[in-house]
């Protein structure tokens, strides 16, 4: 579960002060599939960055199962990066001399496992989102739904507890974008947290909470489903 | 191996293997000219002088010499001493060399009684020709007529540095003879006792003490010196392949050749400015090496800092998913250390199998030397050390300064 207090971001550049996230209570359940949703430089990406411990909050808390983030070093934050949450960005963010397989399997081998047993997690986590056949090329060699799935895979491998998503759908064609949101409510059906930020409104229904930011500040918060 | 190793192993691998040809070309092109840089242009420095220390010892001293004491014009019981010389199993060939200082004359026939003569100071030295040339090679030195032979009667080999068309020098107090070449008659005058001779050839060499000589065979220069002791003043020795140059000279000390002569090895006959030079070349060499590794040091770091720059995003990606900064790191420094070793590699192939045979079979024509490259393994591995180890600093520092930036900063290429 994840929890925030009045959690404040502001950025400064010389004397200019610009506050991006205003005072946010929000929550998170397990096994939530969670959609953020605003116009642009509301402070949904921000918001997420926070959360998901990519950055530092100006001011408020954030607590993730209990842990007060406030308190964890840089070397536990990379380390609760590393084991609990997975990652999906706009860009794919894979590593360019890396292939597919390497991709997935490096947060694995950070993770001590052998490079044996990483691989064939690996494999699977690839195989599970239709890129079985693709295990060896570069991300140059792939399509950017392709890329995409390469980046979920590189996100569920290790079964995090939360998978964050930053406009995962914001760089592909629709057809990429379907598979991209099936899968994740695929995974979402099978038990996984999912907190995604989305433009599109078709894919943000279907989320199971749908909430709104505005001007860094929550301004709804509606219950889709069940 | 430690968790971070791997993982920058790993990730150094796949981007070595995954990088631009040209671009890890051009690095490596850089570390073999760093390499040589550091080992060739001292390698020259200190080649130049070992051309000089090398023609010495060839030409002139061989591997042993034994010289007159400095208070005598011969070595006393010369031929005892060679007798002594000739059962030494070490000794591969040896050549006693008589010598006197002298004055050889050129224009003697056609000046008027009022122009000055036309003289030169020389050391005149008589040999036995076929030893001389079995232990100095001289002979391969002529550059015009030819060397001397047993029954030469009359005939002198004159040294280049005393004709003015080979040593074009005017220095106050020293003089040249002029318009002689092979076949002119000259005067050779030893203390009060003047000898008319012919020149048969001319020697050039880069050695001193080779070039400012004239030659003659020793039976005739016996007479023209008047001594028929056979007491001489120079014994060159050359040893077998593979003896010790010193364990001959404490052989004869220890026989007692010392009481009679200077016994020294091509190393202790080595003139002191010859040595001052070598160890000032020494100090220049490394300091040249010094300035190269400081270059070799900025360029890697400017590599490693400029990959690293545009490579923050995926630096960023990787802190973000959960790779440790050290892990990152460790991959820099094994690409720092794959580019000094291979380039290291290049160079010692380069200035070993090419540069190396090639300076010695073509030495570099200096005025005083024929100069080589010196390139000695344990040196260069040393340089290949102190490469890697600059290397992996300065592949070290920028990689760290861009690894410790912000991860979200990194990621959304923000400054």
């Amino acid at each position: 579960m994840i929890e925030t207090k009045n959690l404040t971001r502001s950025f400064q550049n010389g004397d200019v002060v610009t506050p991006v996230l205003k005072g946010i209570d929000f929550m998170a359940n397990d096994g939530e599939f969670l959609a953020i949703m605003g116009r642009s430089g509301a402070g949904k990406s921000t918001l997420l960055y926070q959360i998901s411990l990519l950055d530092e909050p100006t001011g408020g808390a954030i607590k993730i199962d209990g842990h007060d983030t406030h308190r964890m070093s840089e070397d536990e934050r990379m380390r609760f990066r590393l084991n609990k949450f997975g990652y999906v960005f706009q860009d794919y963010a894979l590593l360019p001399e890396l292939t597919a397989l390497e991709n997935v399997a490096l947060p694995l081998m950070m993770q001590d496992k052998s490079r044996k047993s990483a691989y064939a997690q690996a494999e699977r986590a690839l195989e599970r989102v239709g890129l079985g056949h693709r295990l060896h090329n570069l991300p140059s060699q792939l399509s950017g739904g392709e890329q995409q799935r390469v980046s979920i895979s590189r996100a569920i491998a290790h079964k995090p507890a939360v998978l964050f998503a930053d406009e995962p759908t914001a760089n592909l064609d629709n057809e990429s974008s379907r598979k991209v949101m099936d899968t994740f409510v695929e995974l979402h059906k099978e038990g996984q947290t999912i907190i995604m930020v989305t433009h599109e409104e078709p894919y943000a229904a279907l989320a199971d909470r749908l909430i709104r930011l505005d001007d860094g500040k929550i301004i709804s918060e509606t219950k889709r489903r069940g | 191996m430690p968790l971070n190793v791997r993982i920058g192993f790993f990730l150094a691998t796949r981007a070595l293997r995954r990088a631009s040809l040209w671009t890890t070309g051009l690095i490596i092109g850089v570390m073999v000219l760093t390499f040589l840089n550091l080992v060739v242009v001292s390698g020259i420095l200190v080649g130049l002088l070992e051309g000089a220390v090398v023609a010495v010892r060839t030409q002139y001293t061989s591997d042993v010499i034994i010289s007159s004491l400095n208070d005598k014009k011969y070595i006393e019981n010369s031929p005892n001493l060679l007798l002594l010389i000739s059962t030494l199993p070490e000794v591969r060939a040896y050549t006693a060399r008589y010598r006197q200082a002298g004055v050889v004359e050129a224009n003697y026939k056609t000046r008027k009684d009022t122009d000055k003569p036309n003289t030169a100071n020389a050391m005149m030295v008589g040999i036995n020709p076929a030893k001389e040339d079995s232990v100095t090679g001289i002979g391969g030195s002529i550059v015009e007529g030819s060397f001397l032979t047993p029954d030469d009667y009359d005939k002198v080999v004159i040294g280049g540095y005393l004709l003015k068309q080979y040593f074009p020098v005017e220095t106050p107090g020293f003089t040249t003879l002029e318009n002689v070449g092979v076949g002119t008659k000259i005067r050779m005058s030893v203390g009060s006792v003047t000898r008319e001779v012919t020149v048969k050839g001319i020697l050039k060499s880069k050695v001193d003490e080779v070039s400012m000589r004239a030659y003659m065979v020793d039976s005739q220069f016996r007479s023209l010196i008047g001594r028929n002791d056979g007491n001489v003043a120079e014994i060159a020795l050359k040893v077998a392949p593979g003896a010790d140059p010193r364990a001959v000279r404490d052989t004869l000390l220890a026989r007692g050749a010392g009481i009679n002569a200077k016994v020294q090895t091509y190393e202790d006959a080595q003139p002191k400015f010859l040595k001052d030079m070598i160890a000032t070349f020494g100090m220049l060499g490394t300091a040249f090496s010094s300035i190269g590794l400081v270059v070799a040091s900025i360029t890697i770091f400017i590599v490693v800092f400029i990959n690293a720059i545009t490579r923050r995003k995926f630096i960023g990606i990787l802190k973000g998913i959960g790779i440790h900064g050290r892990a990152i790191e460790a991959s820099y420094v094994f690409q720092s250390v794959f580019y000094a070793l291979v380039g290291s590699l290049l160079g010692l192939i380069l200035v070993y199998a090419f540069l190396v045979p090639f300076f010695y079979a073509h030495p570099i024509d200096f005025p005083f030397s024929d100069g080589i490259l010196v390139a000695p393994l344990g040196t260069t591995l040393l340089r290949v050390g102190l490469l890697v180890v600059t290397t992996v600093i300065a592949g070290f520092i920028p990689a760290m300064m861009i690894i410790r930036k912000n991860t979200l900063d990194s990621i959304l290429g923000r400054n």
